[in-house]
């Protein structure tokens, strides 16, 4: 049993280095992900953020310009998210004296 | 349950470096802008430093800090900070979340959407920590500390 858990690590690790032998190599500027237009022709939106973040907004850091001015909404969304779990943990764990008779 | 009993030495260490914490959360809350951080990991360290207070000391001393009536109505203020953000920007002839069209007189647009990223910053870092002493406190309620 121990030796078949081993063989299915193994085999998934194998897997695992074949599937990342595959990936483009970071940094080149030939990646598709770099490239203004993607395969359909349609332009790419980081391409966008990266040329146009500071112009736009001042901000050295486009991480903070892309999560807090271009895709606020999502960002509002996981405020909401947290801010339901934080009522469901009021709701849930909170304990209200019963009165026994 | 084993018996608990304050001790004043983690009291003392937890006074002395909370504060600290509580200021580098502000730190990276608002130097988001020019360094990795934001309201998130900034919201996370203000409710470490508070929590800490929490852990320490116990339910008496802790009252001294943020009572805990007052988690909720934080986490309030904070979503409806980021939510009043977009529609004051939508009542003002933009989009919802549109900063450029925030009503603050003397600035181009650019320089309104820094300030309207600082202000959203601001409303989740207070509502991350709100909602995490919130968590901890409906957690430890039915127990027997203090």
């Amino acid at each position: 049993m121990k030796a078949f858990k081993v063989l299915i690590l193994a085999l998934f690790a194998g897997i695992l280095i074949y599937a990342a032998s595959d990936l483009p190599f970071r940094g080149d500027p030939d990646n598709l992900m770099h490239a203004e237009e993607s395969i359909t022709g349609t332009p790419v939106k980081g391409n966008y953020f990266i040329q146009n973040a500071y112009r736009d907004t001042r901000t050295p850091n486009m991480v903070t310009v892309v999560l807090g001015d271009y895709r606020s909404i999502d960002t509002f969304g996981e405020q909401v998210v947290i801010y339901t779990a934080g009522l469901i943990t009021l709701l849930v764990l909170r304990k209200t004296r019963r009165r026994r008779k | 349950m084993r018996r608990q009993f304050e001790s004043p030495i983690v009291l003392l260490g937890a006074r002395l470096l909370s504060p600290y914490i509580m200021v580098f959360g502000w730190y990276v809350i608002i130097h988001g802008h020019y360094s990795p951080g934001g309201g998130f990991q900034g919201g996370a360290l203000l409710a470490a430093s508070v929590l800490l207070i929490r852990v320490a000391g116990g339910r008496r001393v802790a009252r001294l800090q943020i009572q805990e009536f007052a988690t909720t109505p934080l986490a309030i203020i904070g979503v409806v900070i980021y939510f009043a953000t977009g529609l004051v920007s939508m009542a003002m002839g933009g989009y919802f979340l549109d900063y450029s069209a925030l009503p603050i007189p003397g600035m181009d647009p650019a320089w309104l959407r820094y300030t309207g990223i600082l202000i959203i910053e601001v409303g989740i870092g207070l509502a991350v920590m709100a909602i995490l002493v919130m968590i901890y406190d409906n957690m430890v309620r039915g127990e027997d500390y203090d």
